[in-house]
């Protein structure tokens, strides 16, 4: 029997599932192994019997966490997919600034009236089997860890620096070039793919699980900077991990 | 006759984000009918307070995954507005490029996998690989070179790395150039096939008209998208700075994205809107094809939003090649066979407020941004086209569903269903500005 599989989106660009689409004929071949019950934004079909779903998004407000708690009991493996469900993605920004204030700038006096809280990864609410980093997602890891998932196997989730891959692929170093970079203190597994493009590392993948010691040491060492430092300095993506560590 | 609905489509699907349709038919009367927008919004325009210039386009571009490109480029050219950046010639083709990759992998995504399970009877593109493996082979293969030309032009095929202020971070050698246009050139025949199996379904899109005002970017040099004036089907146009007298908001209790207004009730962008406006200026091969479907301006016809989008498939890929053509034989075109970083913006203050207005996929995008003396966002807006099309999706529907009233429940439902995705909406971007209020 083929595994039964559903898509669901919470706050996010839709840009991971995106991705899911994006990958062409290997999507039509994925479908070969799977039955696709729910992807709401490419088929009217929906059931709520499935083994695997794979959630895109944040959740933003309390009432989302009812409809997460639902996905998680009815599926054996909840897939976070991107960052908005693996670290909270952009979303997270609103949370470095006062969350009234926030409110007001878009509802007015008003806002009251809105629930939102401070925006924040599926796994804050439930818990996740699988996280697929990115912002969007890398299409060749998303195929990669589904494999590994359809064939019972943990999936490999690097838990290294981006400066890893990003030396592997003979990149001058950002700092080198006046800029700043967190690739020194996010998970890899994109390949180094926006410094390769000759953008930074934003960040989107996350911090590793122990900055403070397994840091690309090397790199700040070189540039006097000390993984806090990075973190701090430059925090587009990393607004729920500071959220949940101050409180 | 008695007739007796009660329609309640909770998010419709295959479309962007979260959407219902409501309509109660008692009695033959029209009780009810409403567009509902319940997405939640992200506070996209609170969240780039705070935030430096040179980061702006890196966050609004991920307001939405299918219009990526379009978000970061009305975002440059907001904030390049504001600070007095200029782009090279040879930036701006390369840009105009990236635009086109955009709207030919929207709009093949929206046609092949969004509209043609409509035509075909069928609830996704999945049954069809089965039924008609060549069709769906050609539309994966379309979307796929689209997507093959956004990673070339801007390093990836959603949320773009290489562009920044000022230009490019890396450009493409002329050779991957060259390759792009020859997989362009090859993929004429598949356009065309395409083209003619919308056209022998083409009859099952509703014939349906109501008035309506048309709004657009448009340019005395071209086809408008990456830059021009607005301009209207129904009043003279105004420069992009002048854009809030087009986009009048107001307020409706069933949604959580505003509406638009501006000479009448509601009006139109997308595909249809610059096809009616600018249809002059449309490649030869684009109009022949506007000419198979019967599309001329100004067509009123909602539901031919599709075949305009057909249509742009063939004009963005006749400009493109164009654009190759032209940044082949610049001479001055990058080191011969090399990548290389191309612009290093430095931050000059001149103004403190810019406007970038683009043509993207579903229509006129806004971005409109306040900075302090320090670069610092301290004001952001932005209007999304979807936003501007909803009024008009809910002045569609209470016009059509008294048409259509002593049809069948499900057969109301799937064409209301077909009228929403005709404007392929993209909610979740539509609700992620807006400042949302209340009826007491």
């Amino acid at each position: 029997m083929k595994p039964k599989v559903a898509f669901f989106d919470f706050a996010s660009c839709e840009g991971d599932q995106l991705q899911v689409v994006n990958l062409e004929e290997q999507l039509l071949e994925l479908l070969g192994h799977i039955e696709l019950v729910s992807f709401r934004e490419g088929m009217k079909e929906h059931s709520d019997n499935y083994d695997i779903a794979f959630i895109e998004g944040s959740c933003t407000r309390p009432q989302d966490e009812e409809r997460l708690k639902k996905i998680r009991a009815n599926a054996k493996l909840v897939v976070a997919l991107g960052s908005c469900a693996t670290i909270g993605g952009i979303n997270c920004l609103k949370n470095h600034r006062d969350a009234i204030t926030v409110r007001k700038e878009v509802y007015g006096d008003k806002y009251e009236l809105f629930d939102t809280y401070p925006a924040r990864p599926i796994d804050a609410v439930i818990k996740t089997d699988c996280k697929i980093h990115g912002c969007p997602i890398n299409r060749t890891e998303f195929v990669n860890i589904v494999k590994a998932l359809l064939m019972g196997q943990k999936p490999f989730i690097p838990d290294y620096p981006i400066c890893v891959e990003c030396k592997m692929n003979g990149n001058v170093c950002v700092f080198e070039k006046g800029m700043t970079c967190v690739g020194p203190v996010t998970r890899a597994g994109c390949n180094s793919c926006c410094v390769n493009e000759g953008a930074i590392c934003w960040g989107c993948r996350g911090l590793i699980d122990n900055p403070n010691t397994d840091a690309h040491k090397e790199v700040l060492e070189k540039y006097g900077l000390t993984a806090n430092e990075v973190i701090n300095k430059f925090k587009l993506y990393f607004g729920w991990e500071n959220y949940a560590s101050k409180s | 006759m008695h007739q007796n609905h009660d329609i309640n489509i909770h998010y419709i699907t295959r479309v962007e984000g979260h959407g219902n349709i409501v309509v109660n038919v008692k009695d033959g009367r029209l009780e009810k009918c409403e567009w509902q927008v319940p997405e939640a919004p992200r506070f996209f325009e609170a969240m780039v307070v705070g935030q430096k210039w040179d980061v702006l386009h890196h966050i609004t571009s991920r307001i939405c995954g299918i219009c990526s490109i379009g978000h970061t480029l009305a975002s440059l050219k907001a904030t390049e507005a504001t600070f007095g950046i200029n782009v090279s010639e040879r930036d701006i083709k390369l840009r105009k490029l990236a635009l086109h990759a955009e709207n030919l992998q929207s709009h093949i995504l929206h046609l092949g996998y969004l509209v043609l399970p409509d035509l075909m009877g069928v609830g996704s593109v999945i049954p069809l690989a089965e039924t008609n493996p060549a069709e769906v082979k050609i539309v994966v293969g379309l979307h796929k070179l689209a997507n093959q030309m956004s990673d070339l032009v801007c390093g990836r095929t959603t949320h773009p790395q290489r562009l920044i202020p000022g230009g490019f971070t890396k450009i493409p050698a002329k050779d991957e150039l060259k390759k792009l246009r020859d997989a362009l050139v090859g993929a004429w025949n598949d356009i065309e096939t395409v083209a003619k199996l919308i056209h022998t379904l083409s009859g099952k899109l509703p014939n349906f008209t109501r008035e309506t005002e048309f709004i657009a970017l448009t340019s005395k040099d071209e086809y408008a998208l990456y830059d021009g004036e607005i301009g209207s089907t129904d009043t003279k146009g105004a420069k992009v700075s002048q854009y809030l007298e087009y986009t009048n908001e107001y307020i409706v209790p069933q949604s959580t994205a505003k509406y638009a207004k501006h000479a009448r009730e509601s009006f139109m962008v997308g595909a249809l809107a610059r096809v009616n406006k600018n249809y002059s200026q449309l490649h030869k091969k684009a109009k022949d094809v506007a000419t198979l479907f019967d599309l001329a301006p100004v067509c009123h016809n909602p539901y031919m939003n599709n075949i305009a989008q057909l249509v742009e498939i063939v004009h963005s890929w006749e400009d493109s090649i164009g654009l190759i053509d032209e940044l082949l034989a610049d001479n001055l075109y990058g080191a011969e066979g090399l990548n290389v970083i191309t612009n290093t913006p430095t931050h000059q203050h001149t103004n403190t407020r810019g406007i970038g207005a683009v043509e993207v996929p579903r229509g006129i995008l806004y971005h409109d941004y306040t900075y302090d003396e320090n670069g610092f966002c301290t004001k952001a807006n932005c209007i999304i086209p979807t936003n501007q099309n909803h009024a008009n999706i809910q002045l569609d529907m209470e016009a059509l569903v008294p048409q259509i009233m002593h049809k069948k429940t499900d057969e109301i439902e799937l064409t209301l269903e077909m009228l929403v995705r005709a404007y392929d909406p993209c909610i979740s971007c539509s609700t992620h500005f807006l400042k949302i209020e209340f009826k007491e």
